[in-house]
């Protein structure tokens, strides 16, 4: 006990599971800086916290899930349907509130049936998922024929592009969402449950936990994040586009992974994810900043996934 | 013959912060079965692997048949002779136990593709020297215990050991498998071969081995030959003092009155209208060889399986319970047989996993877990259990099994039942730490928690029970009364037809 509280701060620090990446975030920004000094301009920053707070959200909702040891492939596509949902109703004049409310409810199900088929007729999560992923991105083709949905009411679109305290929106839904998620992950007990799950499936069964009725939960936790963000998109690009959201399952689980998420469950943090977006927001931004090829962004971004695999499995051992 | 098979002189090895062997002397000879006991952590498993070359000692040296070796891997050990065969078996679950045998060492044919033919004849030559039946297409995984045993000591006698240690090779066998198992250690040990045989239970040790080397804080505390010594000598070399009991005793007899009626029932996978009645402050053994339905048993009764028919009834009133928080609700609580792949989640905290199941009992508003609530169950369990744990935030992987067994235990007393289902409570755990769990069970009881205790272990079921349900294959085969509990009598009811 006595030598805890002798600990000096920098031993504190490091104390704490993510430390190590957000030390890798400063150091990243420092070197971006070197590079490319207008990356810290207010402007600059401005947007790629924008940018940042998108993949964040939809990772949330990736990590309730693969905290479990599950895993979401279809968030990229109920962000689409949401915001095509969502953009349908109030282009055909439907109130804003509502509208937004219709967006939600579209994540809320899509992951409940996600959720239903993996807890309930045990199907493998990467199965169902990559089968919502085609099916929700073939609904909005149908709808939409391919063409974007516009006439989006003005004062909607201040969500995606206004700004509250010098600060973008999307960044302060993202603040609010990581508060609560984190409340819920570290406070509660359908937190502990779901660290349980992914640390122990059958024991916490047998502890009297209704696993399958908590991975349905979590499955609309994850659509439901996908949908904010895919909300908001239709304001900040004044429209809903056909293809929002194709790829973006990758950079939710990339986001999580490099913020030290387990795959196999038990272990990863609200914290660590915001750190893993914002790692991978700062890298691309900083190749085009430094005028490097968007090819190359792609390319640097997966190796930066498996390097963050790498380093946690040494650090684990 | 005037060299050991094997000779250690002053083997020290050290963990961070642990000292595991301090100074060991160890020898075997050719065609001796060694018996090697201590606690858990008294450096068995630690002595074990530098025999077999996991890990290379900080200090001391190694003499295999009079030549001074190094060890560098368990391959290396492997090609002299040395077979290790694990507690927890290493094989590929769905390969078949034909490509296990020779996993790693397939037979070739001249087109140096596998001789699937000469394999199958040595496996049958082998197996049959053996006298075991393996169905040699079968996946592994799907053969009991005991066959993929066999097909470990088929192993070894494939890359012609001669020595093979067995750590704990008895732990899931019935009793008529651990017959067989000695049956073939007697074998091996005529054909020259030396056996190491590592166990928690004295008797095998007493049965089948001809010396026996005790350990105890990395220390070599005492050396019998097995003819001359007593159990309570070498209990008393274990744990480093007299233990004057075995078993506790009871303070109070079982009330009359009947808690759980259980009429008629049946499920998966092959019970067969199982009817009992358990009565308040009562312990109740469940005995039968492994397979004969105990533990199914109790996963219907918990509701994490549905039974297909039967009734139950908690107090005199009908119950119908589908799911282990229902179990709960009604104060049934089962501690399963496997605390590390069904009881605990290993990478949390003490505090974590002794609230596990009583989550709302420690939650205050918003279903926010209350830490200070959290901190006073898990204290007050830490200290009424005596859980050895630096503390309540210590992670449960490192803890002895012993004290993660305690950790369990402290789960299900938390939601206070009033029927506690103990599955193999014991199972893996040192002398020590037994003889604290069977003095918790017999409070309980006293206290008027009924119990159904179900365990492998003969001795344990005999002094612990008030009376026995015996099951062979999914049904009850006989009810033994206290004056009729004995080991005999329950082996001959499960054989009776």
């Amino acid at each position: 006990m006595t030598a805890q509280e002798h600990r000096s701060i920098l031993g504190r620090f490091f104390s704490y599971r993510e430390s190590a990446i957000f030390l890798a975030l400063v150091i990243l920004m420092a070197t971006v800086t070197l590079f490319a000094p207008n990356f810290m301009s207010g402007s600059n920053l401005y947007l790629v916290s924008r940018q940042i707070s998108f993949v964040a959200v939809v990772a949330f909702g990736e990590l309730f899930v693969i905290l479990t040891g599950g895993i979401d492939l279809s968030v990229g596509s109920i962000m689409g349907l949401s915001g095509v949902v969502a953009a349908g109703a109030m282009a055909g004049g439907q109130p804003i509130v509502l509208s937004v409310i219709l967006g939600l409810a579209t994540g809320l199900l899509l992951g409940f049936i996600n959720g239903l088929l993996i807890s309930y007729v045990r199907i493998a999560p990467f199965i169902v998922t990559l089968g919502m992923l085609s099916f929700a991105r073939g609904v909005i083709l149908i709808v939409t024929k391919g063409w974007p949905i516009t006439n989006i009411p003005k004062p909607f679109l201040t969500v995606g592009q206004g700004d509250f305290l010098a600060l973008p929106i999307p960044l302060w839904v993202m603040i609010v969402l990581a508060a609560i998620a984190h409340f819920v992950l570290s406070r509660t007990a359908f937190g502990r449950r779901t660290y349980a799950i992914g640390g122990n499936e059958q024991a916490t069964f047998l502890s009297g936990i209704d696993v399958k009725k908590i991975k349905v939960v979590l499955y609309m936790i994850s659509g439901f994040m996908a949908s904010v963000v895919g909300i908001i998109l239709i304001a900040r690009f004044n429209s809903a586009q056909a293809d929002t959201g194709t790829g973006w399952e990758l950079d939710a689980i990339a986001a999580a992974v490099i913020g030290g998420t387990s795959l196999s469950g038990g272990s990863g943090s609200i914290v660590g994810v915001i750190i893993g977006a914002a790692i991978m927001g700062v890298i691309r931004n900083g190749l085009v900043l430094m005028r490097v090829s968007p090819y190359w962004q792609t390319a640097v971004i997966g190796i930066i996934i498996v390097l963050a695999a790498v380093l946690d499995r040494i650090k684990n051992k | 013959m005037a060299e050991p098979l094997l000779a250690l002189h002053h083997i020290s090895k050290s963990f961070p912060g642990v000292k595991a062997l301090d100074d060991i002397d160890f020898s075997i000879d050719k065609g001796e079965v060694v018996g090697l006991l201590g606690e858990n952590g008294a450096g068995k498993s630690t002595l074990m692997k530098i025999i077999s070359g996991v890990y290379a000692p900080d200090a001391g040296e190694m003499y295999w048949q009079g030549q001074k070796v190094r060890l560098k891997s368990i391959m290396d050990a492997k090609e002299k002779g040395i077979a290790i065969i694990f507690q927890e078996l290493n094989n590929c679950p769905n390969l078949s136990a034909l490509e296990n045998l020779f996993l790693g060492h397939e037979l070739r044919t001249a087109g140096n593709l596998v001789d699937f033919r000469a394999m199958k004849k040595k496996a049958t030559e082998i197996f049959s020297y053996l006298d075991a039946h393996i169905p040699l297409g079968a996946p592994a995984g799907k053969l009991s215990v005991a066959l993929q045993q066999m097909i470990e000591i088929g192993k070894a006698l494939l890359a012609e050991a001669k020595l093979i240690i067995m750590d704990e090779p008895t732990s899931s066998l019935t009793d008529r498998e651990v017959q067989k198992l000695f049956q073939i250690v007697k074998e091996l040990k005529s054909r020259g071969i030396a056996v190491i045989f590592i166990s928690h239970k004295l008797e095998e040790v007493f049965h089948i081995t001809d010396r026996i080397v005790v350990l105890r804080d990395g220390r070599h505390v005492g050396e019998l030959t097995t003819s001359e010594a007593t159990q309570e000598e070498l209990v008393a070399l274990m744990v480093g003092r007299e233990m004057q009991t075995f078993y506790s005793k009871r303070a109070k007899q079982p009330s009359p009155e009947i808690v759980l009626k259980i009429e008629d029932m049946s499920g998966p996978p092959y019970l067969n209208h199982v009817s009992f009645d358990l009565r308040r402050g009562e312990i109740l053994g469940l005995a039968g060889l492994i397979g004969a339905g105990r533990t199914e048993l109790a996963l219907l009764l918990i509701g994490a399986e549905q039974k297909t028919a039967g009734t139950v009834y908690l107090q005199g009133k009908k119950v119908d319970i589908r799911s282990p928080w229902q179990a709960i609700a009604n104060g049934i609580a089962y501690l399963s047989e496997d605390r590390k792949t069904k009881s605990l989640i290993l990478q949390m905290p003490v505090r974590a996993n002794i609230t596990m199941a009583i989550h709302k009992a420690v939650s205050g508003a918003l279903g926010t877990l209350d830490r200070k609530k959290e901190l006073e169950v898990t204290n007050h369990f830490v200290k009424l259990l005596e859980i050895k744990t630096s503390g309540p935030e210590q992670i449960v992987n490192n803890l002895s099994g012993g004290n993660q067994q305690k950790v369990v235990l402290a789960k299900w007393l938390a939601t206070k039942p009033s029927i506690l289902i103990l599955d193999e409570p014991t199972r893996g755990i040192d002398v020590h730490a037994k003889a604290e769990v069977h003095k918790i069970i017999t409070d309980l009881a006293d206290s008027g928690t009924s119990i159904i205790l179900i365990s492998s272990e003969l001795p344990e079921i005999v002094a612990l029970s008030d009376r026995v349900v015996v099951m062979h294959e999914g049904q009850v085969k006989s009810i033994l009364d206290k004056h009729e509990i004995s080991q005999e009598n329950i082996m001959s009811r499960v054989f009776s037809a």
